[in-house]
This record gives structure tokens, C-alpha cells and sequence, in this order.
């Protein structure tokens, strides 16, 4: 769906070639996964239902991978009483790609409760992907309990902190944020002083031209905080990587797709594997969405998401319902 | 847990010492009068029911969590802390001294909540 269309913009309030309704239009039932494909610095991400319309050229790239969220492993209620089932289809789709990708990130709600059990069946499905690198960042439901222990123990090998940390691939700069720890009554998600300090070093010395992929499970900008869908301290955040040229957010904690363009930054977030969840005011509270069981799998469906770098409005936002 | 309790011996030994109430020994806490003071929060659509609750000092409090997700009921000020709670799961404090309490849920902190104990 291309946002700028005339119909869809009435208040553009912020310049930016898009309005509320045409942004709320945007949003699509968000899927099983995305790839993302970096190109000279430019990040594309396609959802995975599309993925037999790409040519191998175009799915390759440079670098090419595939961020997962929200697989909530111990969920059984009616939105979705078979979440393995789902995940175990993401996968597939995963598998069917004509050239594999290198990795996969998962941004976070792994498991339902924190349970060793969630944690095991999640690591037994993905086992079966092809890309066998999985970087992870908690949410909410990973660290119950204990304060992200047993989290860290699985997944926080060489990370600093709750879980932080950071990789280059093929000169892109990526970066794994934790922003579920210590929250605060009416709050939202939060980052920290330690980590934004650890941030703020850790980007220091790369230039300015170096491609920044930044993921963390609650959104990085605002999306919606009435339902505490944003992060406290992420302007601050922001603020560290304003420098660079081409710098792209991924999220995931709202179960749907969404995206933004603000200056040098897009901010995308991924649909859940495992239930949807409201779009932002359109139910009483966030909380999992039950729809007819033949059409789980497409509100887990499917989004297109191209990022072009430099441009100031939502490149492509697409939402083919399967 | 084990704090709250010595807590609420100490209060109603200092109750039963002033002679200012009937409230009176540990084992009347614990007895028909308490079930008479519990009070129920039901947790539904990621908010607390009623917000704002008014108990007399004693009370028992119990939360429900009657959400298809998992919440939390932890005072803001380090007095009470559930475990997570899944659907239909409960959590009960027992508040032995006046004041205000407030809580939140420590997984969606947009949740909030008081007990006024008086």
C-alpha cells in the first residue's frame, strides 16, 4: 500500500506526508517474520507471505535476515491455543527461502511466563531453521520472576548488563537493547543510565556511514503510550545515533506491524508468531485479540516494509492478508 | 511475607495495649472477623477494580487476575509483591497498618493501583 496517497492524508501535521488515519491504515496484521535484506546501506524488509515473489537476486543482498518476535511459548488461550504450531510455521517459511539468511534476531517474549519449559520448546523449533544464529533480546514475560536470571544464563553469553550487546555483520552495526527491567509504576519501557552510557561508547568511534540496526522488544519511539507501547529514555538513545546515515529500528512487544520514518531512523515493528493484539485505542486494552480460527494465521500475516535511505515518509507498507 | 506477619502482631499488640479497638489478638485476625474485611480487586482489560480501595486496618486484600495474560501486583513502595499471576491466579496481603499504598503491575507499569488503610 503506498501511504501517499491523496485520500489518506487530511492532517499532516508533522510535514511528514502522513496522517493519523493514513497511519493507522498502515498498520497491517503483521506476520509469521520478515526478511530483511541490507543493500548498500539500505535495509528492505519483506514480509515472509511474499517471499515467492522475490527473485533470489533481491532476497540475497548483501546481507539478508530475519527477525521473529513475540512467540509467547506457554500461551494457550483462545486467541491462539497452538503457539508452537505457529512458530513451527514461521519457521517453515523461514526454510523456504530460496537462498537462507544468515541469522535470525528475536526481539523478545520468547516464552508466556518465564517458564524453563517455554524457554526449551522455543530453542527445539527454531532448532530446525536454517539459520542457526538466533540473537536474542528479552521481553517482559522472559524475566519474570528473577529479575532476567535465567534469561541471561540462556541468551546473555558475552552480553553486558540485563542483556545488552552489540555485533557487526558485513559492516553493519547492530545493536541489542533491553528495555523491560526495572520498569516504573505508570512508566514505560526503559533503557537506563548504565546502558545508555555502555550506548553511547559503544557507537562512538564507528563512522558515520556505517549502516545501525538497533533491536530491542518494546518500540523505541512512541507508538501508542496510553498502553505503554514506548520507551522512556529512548530519545536519549536516539540522540547517540543521530550521526549516522542510515540507522534502523526493529521492535516487537505490540504484535502487529508498523512502521515510521523520522529523519535517518526507520522504526518497524514485527507482528508475534503467536496471538494479535488491538491496534492502538481500538479496544479497551491490549490485550490478545481472539478472531475466527481460519483466520489466525493471516492476521499473523504478512507486511511489507522498505526502508530508502534518506527519505522522510513510511517507504511501503503493504498488507496482503493471506 | 514472614515481615508482614510479625508486623501484624506487633500492630495488634499495640492495639489490644492501647485498648482502643476490638480488633484483639492474632488468632481473631485469623478468624471469621478477617473473612469479613477481605476484598476483592478483580484485574480485567490491564486495569485494577477498583482502582482506588478504601480498608479498615486488618484487611485482607485479595487481586484476581482475570486477564488472558499474566500480571503483577507490587507496591510501588517495597510493602507487598505478588508473583506473576496467570489467568484466574490470586494474590491476598493482609494490611495490618493505616496508610496509603499504592501498586502497579511490574509487567504493564502503566497499570496502577491503591488501598487506603484506615
Amino acid at each position: 500500500m503506498a501511504v501517499k496517497t491523496k485520500d489518506e492524508i487530511q492532517y499532516d501535521h508533522n510535514h511528514d506526508g502522513i496522517d493519523r488515519r493514513g497511519f493507522l491504515k498502515c498498520m497491517a496484521w503483521a506476520g509469521t517474520g520478515a526478511l530483511c535484506v541490507m543493500n548498500g546501506g539500505v535495509l528492505k524488509s519483506y514480509s515472509l507471505s511474499r517471499l515467492p515473489e522475490l527473485s533470489s537476486k533481491e532476497a540475497l543482498g548483501e546481507l539478508s535476515f530475519v527477525q521473529i518476535s513475540d512467540s509467547h511459548m506457554g500461551f494457550n488461550k483462545p486467541a491462539n491455543p497452538d503457539v508452537a504450531g505457529t512458530l513451527k510455521a514461521a519457521v517453515d517459511k523461514i526454510n523456504a527461502l530460496s537462498a537462507a539468511p544468515e541469522f535470525m534476531l528475536h526481539t523478545g517474549d520468547i516464552s508466556h511466563l518465564s517458564k524453563p519449559e517455554e524457554f526449551d520448546t522455543v530453542d527445539q523449533i527454531l532448532k530446525s531453521a536454517k539459520p542457526q544464529d538466533v540473537f536474542y533480546v528479552p521481553g517482559e514475560h522472559d524475566v519474570l520472576n528473577d529479575d532476567g536470571k535465567q534469561f541471561l544464563e540462556r541468551y546473555g553469553k558475552g552480553s553486558k548488563g540485563a542483556g545488552w550487546y552489540s555485533f557487526d555483520k558485513k559492516g553493519a552495526h547492530f545493536i541489542g537493547l533491553v528495555n523491560v527491567m526495572n520498569l516504573k509504576a505508570g512508566g514505560l519501557g526503559t533503557l537506563g543510565h548504565e546502558q545508555l552510557e555502555w550506548l553511547e561508547d559503544d557507537v562512538k568511534h564507528l563512522k558515520h556511514s556505517t549502516p545501525i540496526v538497533v533491536f530491542a522488544h518494546i518500540p523505541l519511539w512512541s507508538v501508542y503510550p496510553e498502553w505503554g507501547w514506548g520507551t522512556e529514555d529512548s530519545a536519549q538513545a536516539l540522540a547517540y545515533l543521530k550521526k549516522f546515515g542510515s540507522v534502523t529500528v526493529l521492535n516487537g512487544h505490540i504484535h502487529q506491524t508498523m512502521q515510521k520514518v523520522e529523519g535517518n531512523v526507520t522504526f518497524h515493528t514485527a507482528a508475534s508468531t503467536a496471538f494479535p493484539q488491538p491496534q492502538p485505542g481500538k479496544a479497551d486494552s491490549p490485550g490478545p485479540m481472539k478472531v475466527p480460527a481460519e483466520q489466525l494465521k493471516s492476521v499473523l500475516g504478512i507486511t511489507d516494509v522498505n526502508y530508502v535511505q534518506g527519505q522522510h515518509a513510511l517507504a511501503v507498507v503493504d498488507s496482503t492478508l493471506a | 511475607m514472614r515481615r508482614s506477619v510479625s508486623i501484624a502482631v506487633l500492630t495488634a499488640a499495640l492495639v489490644v495495649g492501647l485498648g482502643m479497638t476490638g480488633i484483639g489478638q492474632r488468632s481473631v485476625l485469623a478468624s471469621a472477623e478477617q473473612k469479613a474485611e477481605t476484598t476483592e480487586v478483580k484485574i480485567d482489560n490491564f486495569s485494577f477494580g477498583p482502582g482506588t480501595l478504601t480498608v479498615p486496618v486488618g484487611a485482607t486484600v485479595t487481586w484476581t487476575n482475570r486477564d488472558d495474560i499474566p500480571h503483577t501486583v507490587v507496591s510501588t513502595d517495597g510493602v507487598f509483591k505478588s508473583k506473576v499471576l496467570d489467568t484466574d491466579e490470586k494474590f491476598s496481603f493482609t494490611f495490618s497498618k493505616a496508610g496509603t499504598y499504592p501498586y502497579f503491575c511490574s509487567i504493564h507499569p502503566k497499570m496502577t493501583g491503591k488501598v487506603i488503610v484506615q
